[in-house]
This record gives C-alpha cells, sequence and structure tokens, in this order.
C-alpha cells in the first residue's frame, strides 16, 4: 500500500457516468478503495443510454468477431444472475428472409456454437408460434438466448451499490483539467454545475470512462487516442410488437436488430461516421428513419402499421488500433490504454470500446489494473454479488409478498425497481396514485427517485423512473412531476424551467417521427400546455 | 400466443390520452377501486403486452357498457381492449354463481317448467340470504320472474300457421327475456308486424345471444352459441328475410360483440340483423307502411337509453317512432347508465356500485314522474323497475297498445 497518498481524497477517480464508469466504481469500491465518480451530466447519457437496450448472446458477432462473442455470452449469463430485476430473458430469433442466403446459418450456427453460444435451428412455423410477428414470408430461423436490458436502471444499481459502500458520486460536475505533477496525473478539477463552483479532487489513479468523449478528455493529458465516432440511429415503437428479439442471420448491417424492451420496442441501428465536433449535437435524419423501417419492415411487417415514439442516436466509441492511425482496423472490443506504459503518464487509465453487454468485464479489467497500481490485493467480485434491486426473486413474488393485492401500478413499479420496492412508499392512496399513466410510475416511486436517486431535473427522473416514455411523452405526466420536484426543492421557477426542458427534450425526439398519431399526440400535448397552461415553451 | 390481431383493430395507440373516455365512464365516480377505462384499456394494455402478469384484477369492475368507446374522438375500441383482456388474463374458469347467471336458457328452460314455484321461491327472504351468502348474489335484487310456457312455444301453438298469409317476412330474434320472462314482448311483436303486413317467423335454431356468458369469462360456451345463432341468420337472410330483434343488447351482442370479442365473423349478415323499431322507422319512413293510432290512446312517457343502444346510435329510432304516437308526451331522460349491465348489478360485490351509477337516472324518472318508462333492454327495465317502482316497456310493446290494429291492418293490406 505504499503508493497510498495520504493527502489524497480519493484512492480512485473515475471520470464518467455510464455503464462502464458506475461499474468499475461499483468494482472499486466493492474492493474496498475510495471511489469518486464524476459526470458532467446525469448518469446514463451517452452511449449507455442511446442503444438498443439488447442482452446480446454474442451471436451477431460469432461469425465476424469470436472474441466480442464469446465475451457476450459470458456476461450475458452473468447479467441475468446479477441484474435479474434490469434483465429480460426474451430470447432471440436470427431469420433468414428469401432475399437472405439461407447457406449463411450453418455458417452462424458454426460459429455460435464454437463460441459457447446455444444456437439452435428451428423450423420457420415453430419461428412463427414462437414470435407472432414476424416476418412470415421467413425461410429460416435460429434461436438463440438474447434478450433485453434496461441501461438506465443497469447504471443506476451499479451507481446505488456504489454509493452503499462509500464511493462518491457527483454528477453535473464536468471535468475541466488534470493537476498534472510532471509525468503524474494526481487529480482532476471539475466545474460543478450545481455548485456552480470549481472544485479540486486528488487521487493516485484517475480512470477515463468517457466514452467517445474519453477521446477529449484524454487530450486534456495531453494524449492521443484515436478514436472514431460512429452514430447510430433508433426508432422506438407504441408498444411491443415483438416478445423475442428479432435479428436478421446475415453479416450485422443495419436497422436488423428488434428488441422489446419494458413497454416498448426498439428497431435499429444505422451507422455513419460522424466529425467528432458533432456528438454533442446528436440528430436522425429523414434518410435513417426511412432506412430504419424499411429495413425494419422486414423483420416484423406490423412495424409499419405501428405508432413509432420517438427516434434517437447514439455514438459508439470506435477505437483504431494504435498501429493504424487510418482508422481502417477499428476494433468493437474493449480497449484499456495503461498511459503509464504507453505514454509515459503516470496515474491514468483509459477504458473504452466494449459494449453495453461487457460493461461489467470492462470494469472487471479496469479494477484489477487500478488494484495492481495501487498494490491492493483484491479479486473481483462482480460476477457473483446481485445488484440492490436484483438481490431477492422475480418481480411476480417480490409483488406477492411486498402486496396482497397489487395494482398494475404497484407490480410496474416492482419491475422497474426489483426489491427495492421495500423502499418505495405505496401504503396509502396518495404514494399509489399514478402520476405518469402510460408507464403506471406511482407518487411514491417519483418521491424515491427524488430522495435517493440524484435526480436534479425531471430528465434524469425520467431515466430513473420511465416517467414521460410512455404512449404520451410527457402530455400527462409532465406537469405533475414538475409540481413534485418545485416541492421537493422548494423552488417554482426551477420546476417551471425544467418542465419546459423536459417537453423540449421530448419533442426533439418526437419531430424526426412526427406524423400520425405522434404527431396529433405532440399537437394535443402543445395546446395543454401553450394554450391551456400557458407555458412559453421556448427556453429562457 | 397471437395477440399481434387484434393490435391494429382496437386501435389502441390511437389514444392520445385526453381522457374523455374516463370521464364519461359511469363506474368511475362511484367505485374508486376501478382504474377507468383509459388506464384499463389503452394504457394497461401496453403493460400486459409485456407480461400477462401486469392484468389488473380490478378490470372486473367495468360495466361493459361501451360508453368510452361512444365518447372516443380517436376511435380507440376501449371496451373492447378492457373485454379482451378479461377474456385472456383474468380468471380461467367462471364461478358457479357467474355460470349460474350466464346460463340463461338452461335457467330459463328449467325455471318456465314449473315458473310459480321458481318465483315464488326467489322472492323468499331465507332464499335470497342463502343465495346472498352462499352465491354471492345480492339480497337486495328482486329477480325477473319467469313466464309459465315460453314464447316459442306460445308461438308454435298459436301463431306460427297464420302466418303464411302474409306476402313478406321477417325473422325474429326474440331473445332469452321474451321466451322466458316476458313472452307478451314477443306476442306484441308478432301482432305489430302482422298489423303492418309482414309474416313473423323465427329462426331455425335460437341460442342464447351469449352476452352474459362474455361477460363472465364462458368463451367457450359463448362462441358455441355464437356459431349456431350466426348459422340460423344466415339462413334466414338467404330466404331473403331481415332478422330483427326487441333486445338491444341481443342485438348489439350479434352485430358488434361476435366479430371483436369472439372473433367470430359476422360481415355478411351484419347488416340484416337490426332492431325492430328501426325496421318499423324505416318502412314509415320509405312509406312502405302506415300506422294508424287510437284515439283513446294516452300516456306521459319517459324514454331511457340503454347503454349498448347509444353505442349502436339507434335510441332515435325508438324515440320518433314513440314521438308518432299522438297521445304519447314523450320526455327523453339524460343518457345515463343504469348500472345493471346485465349479470353485473346481481353480483354482491357490484350492488352499491351499481345503485350508486343507476342513481341520477332514477332520480330524474321520480322528478318526471311519466306514466311509465319506455327502455329497449330488458336488464334496465329489471333495474328501473326494481330501484324506482316505475314500470318499463318496450317500445314495441307501446306501439302494441296504442296501435289502432284494425285500421292498420287496413292501411297496409295489399
Amino acid at each position: 500500500m505504499d503508493k497510498f497518498n495520504s493527502s489524497d481524497d480519493f484512492d480512485v477517480i473515475i471520470v464518467g457516468g455510464g455503464v462502464t464508469g458506475a461499474g468499475t466504481a461499483r468494482d472499486c469500491a466493492m474492493r474496498g478503495l475510495r471511489v469518486l465518480l464524476v459526470e458532467r451530466l446525469d448518469i446514463a447519457t451517452g452511449a449507455t443510454g442511446r442503444n438498443h437496450g439488447l442482452l446480446h448472446s454474442g451471436a451477431r458477432y460469432a461469425v465476424t468477431d469470436k472474441e466480442s462473442a464469446e465475451e457476450c455470452i459470458k456476461e450475458n449469463m452473468i447479467l441475468r444472475k446479477i441484474a435479474r430485476h434490469c434483465v429480460e430473458e426474451t430470447g432471440g430469433l436470427f431469420i433468414s428472409l428469401p432475399e437472405d442466403d439461407l447457406s449463411y446459418q450453418k455458417k452462424f450456427v458454426d460459429a455460435c456454437l464454437a463460441a459457447g453460444i446455444k444456437a439452435e435451428v428451428i423450423d420457420p412455423e415453430e419461428a412463427r408460434r414462437l414470435e407472432p410477428s414476424v416476418n412470415p414470408l421467413l425461410t429460416g430461423a435460429v434461436k438463440v438466448p438474447d434478450g433485453s436490458v434496461d441501461p438506465f436502471r443497469l447504471t443506476s444499481a451499479n451507481v446505488m451499490d456504489a454509493k452503499s459502500m462509500g464511493a462518491k458520486i457527483l454528477v453535473y460536475s464536468e471535468l475541466v483539467d488534470f493537476i498534472v505533477d510532471k509525468d503524474r496525473v494526481c487529480g482532476i478539477r471539475v466545474y460543478n454545475h450545481v455548485t456552480k463552483a470549481y472544485e479540486e479532487y486528488h487521487a493516485p489513479i484517475t480512470v477515463n470512462a468517457a466514452g467517445i468523449w474519453g477521446h477529449g478528455i484524454a487530450m486534456k493529458a495531453g494524449i492521443k487516442i484515436n478514436m472514431f465516432p460512429a452514430k447510430g440511429s433508433l426508432l422506438v415503437f407504441g408498444h411491443r410488437v415483438n416478445n423475442v428479439v428479432l435479428n436478421r442471420c446475415r453479416k450485422p448491417a443495419n436497422a436488423d436488430i428488434l428488441v422489446p424492451g419494458d413497454t416498448i420496442c426498439v428497431i435499429g441501428t444505422t451507422s455513419s461516421r460522424i466529425p467528432y465536433d458533432e456528438i454533442d449535437n446528436m440528430y436522425v435524419t429523414p434518410d435513417e428513419v426511412d432506412l430504419l423501417l424499411s429495413e425494419g419492415e422486414k423483420l416484423s411487417p406490423l412495424l409499419s402499421s405501428t405508432r413509432i415514439l420517438r427516434a434517437y442516436a447514439g455514438v459508439r466509441p470506435l477505437v483504431a488500433s494504435d498501429d493504424d492511425p487510418s482508422g481502417r482496423n477499428i476494433s468493437r472490443g474493449i480497449v484499456l490504454f495503461d498511459h503509464e506504459s504507453r505514454d509515459g503518464m503516470k496515474g491514468l487509465i483509459t477504458i473504452t470500446g466494449g459494449k453495453l453487454m461487457t460493461y461489467r468485464l470492462m470494469a472487471e479489467w479496469t479494477a484489477d489494473l487500478v488494484c495492481k497500481k495501487l498494490g491492493v490485493d483484491k479479486k473481483c467480485r462482480t460476477m457473483d454479488v446481485p445488484l440492490p434491486g436484483s438481490k431477492a426473486e422475480s418481480v411476480e413474488e417480490i409483488s406477492r409478498k411486498t402486496w396482497v393485492k397489487p395494482t398494475s401500478g404497484q407490480k410496474a413499479t416492482a419491475g422497474r425497481h426489483g426489491d427495492m420496492v421495500s423502499r418505495i412508499r405505496q401504503d396509502n392512496e396518495y404514494d399509489s396514485s399514478l402520476v405518469c399513466e402510460c408507464e403506471e410510475v406511482t407518487v411514491g416511486e417519483v418521491e424515491y427517485a427524488f430522495n435517493e436517486l440524484d435526480v436534479h431535473n425531471l430528465v434524469d427522473l425520467r431515466r430513473r423512473t420511465r416517467v414521460g416514455m410512455g404512449t404520451c411523452q410527457g402530455e400527462l405526466c409532465a406537469c405533475r412531476v414538475a409540481g413534485m420536484m418545485a416541492q421537493a426543492h422548494a423552488c417554482s421557477r426551477k420546476a417551471k424551467e425544467n418542465l419546459k426542458s423536459f417537453l423540449n427534450e421530448r419533442w426533439k425526439g418526437m419531430y424526426p417521427v412526427a406524423w400520425g398519431d405522434t404527431l396529433r399526440e405532440n399537437e394535443y400535448s402543445q395546446w395543454v400546455y401553450s394554450g391551456v397552461c400557458g407555458l412559453e415553451t421556448k427556453e429562457d | 400466443m397471437n395477440v399481434q390481431g387484434s393490435i391494429s383493430e382496437n386501435n389502441f395507440e390511437q389514444c392520445i390520452k385526453c381522457t374523455i373516455c374516463t370521464v364519461y365512464c359511469p363506474v368511475v365516480p362511484v367505485n374508486p377501486l376501478y382504474p377507468g377505462p383509459k388506464q384499463a384499456g389503452p394504457d394497461g394494455e401496453r403493460l400486459r403486452l409485456k407480461k400477462g402478469f401486469y392484468f389488473d384484477d380490478t378490470l372486473k369492475y367495468c360495466l361493459n357498457c361501451k360508453r368510452c368507446e361512444v365518447a372516443c374522438p380517436s376511435g380507440v375500441r376501449i371496451g373492447d381492449i378492457i373485454q379482451l383482456a378479461r377474456i385472456r388474463y383474468g380468471r380461467k374458469s367462471p364461478k358457479i354463481r357467474d355460470m349460474m347467471l350466464a346460463s340463461t336458457d338452461l335457467m330459463g328452460t328449467a325455471a318456465t317448467i314449473v315458473a310459480p314455484v321458481v318465483n315464488g321461491v326467489l322472492a323468499v327472504k331465507p332464499v335470497k340470504t342463502v343465495m346472498d351468502c352462499v352465491l354471492k348474489i345480492d339480497h337486495r335484487r328482486t329477480f325477473p320472474k319467469y313466464s309459465s310456457g315460453t314464447f316459442e312455444n306460445w308461438f308454435k301453438k298459436n301463431a306460427c300457421k297464420i302466418q303464411d298469409r302474409y306476402g313478406r317476412f321477417v325473422s325474429y330474434f326474440h331473445g332469452c327475456y321474451a321466451n322466458y320472462n316476458y313472452p307478451q314482448l314477443g306476442k306484441d311483436f308478432v301482432a305489430v308486424m302482422n298489423a303492418i303486413g309482414y309474416g313473423v317467423r323465427l329462426l331455425d335454431k335460437e341460442k342464447c345471444c351469449g352476452v352474459a356468458m362474455i361477460s363472465n369469462g364462458m368463451i367457450k360456451s359463448a362462441k358455441k352459441n355464437a356459431e349456431k345463432n350466426l348459422s340460423s341468420i344466415r339462413k334466414a337472410v338467404g330466404e331473403d328475410m331481415r332478422v330483427l330483434s326487441t333486445s338491444s343488447t341481443c342485438t348489439f351482442t350479434i352485430r358488434d360483440e361476435y366479430p371483436h370479442l369472439l372473433k367470430i365473423e359476422n360481415g355478411d349478415v351484419r347488416d340484416s340483423m337490426e332492431l325492430a323499431t328501426r325496421f318499423i322507422y324505416e318502412q314509415v319512413d320509405k312509406g312502405n307502411v302506415r300506422l294508424a293510432f287510437r284515439k283513446d290512446y294516452k300516456a306521459s312517457v319517459a324514454y331511457h337509453t340503454p347503454c349498448h343502444m347509444e353505442k349502436l346510435g339507434w335510441s332515435v329510432f325508438s324515440i320518433e317512432l314513440l314521438k308518432m304516437i299522438p297521445g304519447v308526451k314523450l320526455t327523453v331522460l339524460d343518457s345515463n347508465c343504469c348500472g345493471i349491465a346485465g349479470t353485473y348489478g346481481f353480483k354482491k360485490e357490484n350492488y352499491e356500485t351499481s345503485q350508486a351509477i343507476g342513481k341520477p337516472l332514477f332520480d330524474q324518472i321520480r322528478n318526471v314522474n311519466p306514466d311509465f318508462v319506455a327502455c329497449d333492454c330488458e336488464t334496465c327495465k329489471w333495474q328501473i323497475e326494481m330501484s324506482t317502482g316505475y314500470t318499463v316497456k318496450n317500445p314495441v310493446s307501446i306501439l302494441a297498445e296504442a296501435l289502432d290494429m284494425e285500421a292498420t291492418i287496413a292501411l297496409n293490406k295489399k
């Protein structure tokens, strides 16, 4: 333990509140380290919250990237165990359509089996029975252990667990620069957007876990990482069209995964390189919407008549290998840089690449390196210890034990928070009344989020509870939660500003798909807020 | 589980959460346990599609009155979504009580044979107490009386033969009520149709329309009845007859609940199945039929619009027909559910809700103080008669009383 500096506030600082940063914070805290996590916005705002929410079986990578495939299936099995309240075990199908080469199926199945993924060829008829929404023209199908995972819940559970073991989590705190002593990073300077103050924190090790933003973070330490932002756009549909994940059995391509998650389903993604300076300004283009729809309908023709709730895009943090600055040889695998050996900068580590599925493994590798550097001999236990919310039984059992006759709202709450429902007040009529009617979020749940889940604004609240994520996109619930926030924070002016930004954020996602019922809904919403309530939606 | 077929059909995604349905729901203001049509319907459906576990048992409080559907500006079949959810996710085997209440044919056939005994027994206090405790049929409820002998038997014995003398025919779907409880309604229908020059035929085989089976979860039996009825109706329609009914609920069930809830196609005969008052009104309107009324007929009548009549949009025909009677002073009551909803109000757990729903209607009837109430639905009739003491008559029966039969027959003779 000779490298501990008693004047340091922490043993390790983690920059980035995505699932990787949160997972790393948990892992380090579990190994007894004093952890600080800083995030410039809210948790899970980057790529973590902007993907399919697919619990990959690894089958998608089996043919092209065996290593990723093997990592996926291992982590898949671990997440089912440690994060059961975030995971839905839906199963997945890889279907072949008449336009696809059916001979690819054999190659695919062989590759899956070689990677340890249970892939089973089934009859198209069986596939139609298993998932009635599947394109009935399918010529072949392979069953794999895909599922869905809620990335917001997963990140929040990691943060919660890290906090319970003493970690400090600072959201809305942006890294300004590193505190560098010659060839060593000894800490960070951050601007805290909540307190509006600059703060300094010291630790012998800083982990850069900022995803694509890690490129810029590393530059602040004078280090170059060859990152290539790749935008992926997705569409959210108004309800679950399918209950089994649908993939195309062909080489990975655009818009060939349809994932049922919670009350909705998501089709994606597109893939296009974008300049680094655009990563904070994501928008979905009409061409992308067209592509997603035309390809999506091939997986499930029902999508053509299903309401689209919204469109969103995320940026994958792709990293070129060090010996290939052109970026042609891009890996989707996990990239862990020890900048001491790579660049001669001590005290700084970058963890990037990878995917939502492998966040825990990325955290494990990172924590291993941190521990090695600190001389701490502690083994990783995150693969065995369930996350908060997943410590008890299934949602059904939790509801049965908590309430005599659970309402659907109480069941929905249990579905979102697992065994943490014991912390949510639902005993009187007020606490169990609904705030968000589409997703059935209760007053008790919103209060719990305000009190315990680091909620600073209504958009944060949405990530913790699904408030405003349903069909009406905030039309009925936004004003209610704004009222509750005004009470919780004792400030109605801020709540009103928040209401505007919340509604505008909802509109941003609806805009690319604003036709039909989505547009009707929004017009009605505008009429309620601008017309009836007199809310000026232009932000100050 | 194939649920996809129904999704775009019921249009639940057209719901823009305006919540008008909940405002029009008669249950919401009187039963706080019921989450209301929006929540129980399009909102809950999204969770149920995730997992049947999210089904909420309180959906049983839905009356299936369909007033939510009438109110919805977005064309969402809210009532159907709720009923389908109950069918799919609700209690799988109905209670004995529910089976008894729903098996109108079985109970009716048995009861009409020994009607005086059954009627007497059902009115006795200890019997009511036993039914209340054991079967959970509320003791405050008055049972509709069973008739001695069915309408079908009467028709075969007394009316069938003379029908041959007419040149044009309609087929009559009498329903359980006219058959087992109140054959006079069937007799009135035959008299009126004969007077305006139509012969009446019965269907080859008529079974209960199945509405009570649907609401009590006996879907298999309901489907069986529906198939039998539709095949009889098809035969009648094939012989160039309209199929008329004197019950708004039977009519509505056969026309709309068969395809929507039982998933049994009826598109080929749906338009041929209608309510007697609509048919008569249209014939009068077109000049095919002329009515002559008794000069001495005087009555102050209050018309109640049953929920299913509201859904059909046909109360206007019954009302206009009643207005044709010179001696009738007609008050159209505010459209308000009476609360009985078929077998719903008979159940002990629903009695209070049922009476609370109907209260505004009962109050209005007392205020209007008519000679009697007119209504196209038999279960509304029981509820209103029990709750207000006013007699309730079917518009066809009122027509039978008010028509100058001799004169009408003469007017319509070809």
